[in-house]
């Protein structure tokens, strides 16, 4: 089974403000959009899993029009706690790019 | 009432004042000819120090560089400046560090503006009152306020909307400093002054609030040119070599935003699920179908306030023998350090943490790396120790010295001693700064919980310094 790393070239994460992370999928293809948007090892349950936040809370937006999946979760933590490894949670990406699609 | 609206020309000269305003694409838009320059200057993204200290991200000279531009464009052409989230934060302290470069400026120049000052701090004792009356409401992920967390914050600002500006503009404001505001709310607030649709201001206004992040090329200059009219609004470049195309200017609705389709702001709702983007020319989109909606007016709050303080260290590690063994050294040295600072500072120590970051492994992630992993070249260790004091912290740090730069991976063979690159080699960082409000505030009025201060040059002019 092909990982989302295989299937999906651009993958990118940011704080949306600072208590909330998004994940934008940015697919090379209609075609490629078509088959894996739907795909459940992107959808909130699984994401809540690689995360580890509540799954009513995690959020899927598609965006047909770029070929793009968005995926909003809350932070673990708030940004800059006493833990904080990555401020802009601009590395959080890449804990999702080893799900495997079907 | 505002005669018929034709169009507003809004120029971003930045995406944020003190990243570098050009100079190129400031005649280039005073060439084209505008009606209004409007730019935020901060963000919550890097973190909440700023607004907990009310001090600026961006340096003092890079902030007057910008600002030398934009006022000087604004007295050659008279056309309006608008600046709001001044000095980072927006706190009353962060606006009053700009407010304070305007006037240099002002002075050196003999600029005479009238200078419109608005602030949106509040006190503790405002939002108490507010929660008191039952008018402020969690968002998602937080739960209901309480006075305690109140009582945490340093600073608490209530992130205005656009009609804070309206009424400055109103009133004959050349140059509006303003506090800590919505990024688009910075930029619809002169298209809505002269009357044009909210949908197609409000979208021209996220589309812009990030300057030239919009176009093809954000290495090819730092600003936008927005046109709004009557059905919608135009995105371009400054520059002939960068451009506008409907991929940049449409994803940038994704930009930073949990929802690509739905903006909340205050009063109302920007929903752009049926945005048209075309492309009208090689460099510009034109954008229509942007819909606004009126809603009770609320106000977000942010509040951020100074916790624990922190003492860093760091060594590097190239020995083969503690690579191969990366998951037990991190364990050891965990406990090694924990223990030291009970032993020889016992309950003087309060409540402390010891954070071992192993960069080059896992210390971006803070995941456990499978002991079939590869071992790395090198790796560099972060000692973060928190604890209540910084007088604390610096004397756990002292106490951990030599286990931390001594440990050997083993009992009983000899004392290896890792790469440390500074002396003295504990580094005191100083406060852990958090956000603490996710929460709105019902207001009768958008200017309910806002102030204005006139700072008016043109009636009594900044004496010259000698």
């Amino acid at each position: 089974m092909p990982k989302l790393r295989d299937v999906c070239p651009r993958v990118r994460s940011k704080v949306a403000g600072p208590f909330w992370v998004t994940i934008d999928l940015f697919f090379d293809s209609r075609e490629a959009f078509d088959r894996y948007h739907d795909d459940p090892a992107i959808q909130p349950p699984s994401v809540a899993v690689v995360y580890g936040v509540d799954p009513a809370l995690v959020a899927l937006y598609k965006v047909p029009d770029l070929n793009m999946v968005k995926i909003s979760y809350p932070r673990p933590t708030p940004q800059g706690g006493v833990v904080e490894r990555d401020m802009h949670s601009g590395q959080q990406f890449v804990f999702l790019l080893d799900v495997e699609m079907r | 009432m505002q005669a018929q609206f034709t169009q507003v020309r809004l120029f971003v000269p930045v995406g944020s004042l003190g990243a570098g305003v050009r100079a190129d694409e400031v005649e280039a838009a005073i060439e084209r000819g505008f009606d209004v320059m409007a730019m935020d200057a901060g963000s919550t993204d890097s973190g909440a120090a700023y607004l907990a200290t009310g001090t600026s991200k961006n340096n003092r000279s890079a902030v007057k560089a910008d600002l030398l531009l934009a006022m000087g464009a604004q007295a050659r052409t008279g056309a309006k400046l608008i600046v709001g989230t001044a000095g980072q934060a927006g706190g009353d302290a962060n606006v009053d560090w700009t407010v304070e470069i305007v006037r240099e400026i002002a002075r050196e120049k003999g600029y005479r503006p009238r200078i419109a000052v608005i602030y949106s701090e509040q006190t503790q004792a405002t939002i108490k009152a507010k929660l008191a009356a039952g008018k402020v409401q969690p968002l998602a992920p937080l739960g209901p306020l309480d006075e305690a967390t109140i009582e945490a914050c340093d600073h608490i600002v209530a992130l205005m909307g656009p009609e804070p500006y309206v009424a400055a503009l109103d009133q004959g404001a050349d140059i509006i400093i303003g506090g800590r505001s919505t990024d688009p709310a910075v930029l619809a607030a002169f298209p809505i002054w002269k009357g044009a649709p909210a949908g197609a201001a409000w979208h021209a206004g996220k589309t812009g609030e990030c300057g030239a992040q919009c176009t093809l090329g954000s290495n090819l200059g730092t600003g936008v040119f927005l046109t709004i009219d009557a059905e919608g609004f135009e995105a371009e470049p400054l520059l002939p070599q960068n451009k506008c195309t409907v991929h940049t200017v449409s994803a940038h609705m994704l930009y930073e935003n949990k929802n690509p389709f739905q903006l909340h702001e205050p009063g109302g709702m920007l929903d752009v699920s049926n945005a048209r983007y075309e492309q009208v020319s090689d460099t510009r989109v034109r954008v229509t179908g942007s819909v606004w909606t009126p809603r009770p007016y609320t106000m977000k709050l942010e509040g951020a306030g100074g916790g624990l303080y922190q003492t860093l260290m760091l060594v590097g590690i190239a020995d083969p023998f503690v690579l191969e063994n990366l998951n037990l050294f991190h364990d050891r040295m965990q406990r090694a350090l924990t223990r030291r600072i009970e032993r020889t500072m016992g309950e003087a120590a309060g409540k402390f943490d010891v954070s071992l970051r192993i960069y080059g492994w896992n210390a971006v992630s803070g995941r456990p790396v499978p002991d079939d992993a590869p071992p790395p070249r090198e790796v560099g260790v972060l000692c973060v120790i928190t604890a209540e004091t910084q007088d604390l912290a610096n004397q756990m740090a002292k106490a951990c010295n030599p286990y931390f730069f001594h440990l050997p991976l083993a009992d009983g063979i000899e004392l290896p001693s890792y790469g440390f690159p500074w002396t003295p080699a504990e580094v005191p960082r100083g406060q852990v700064y958090e956000f603490k409000l996710n929460h709105v505030v019902e207001v009768d009025d958008p200017l309910e919980l806002v102030r204005f201060k006139w700072i008016d040059l043109a009636a009594a002019p900044e004496a010259a310094h000698a």
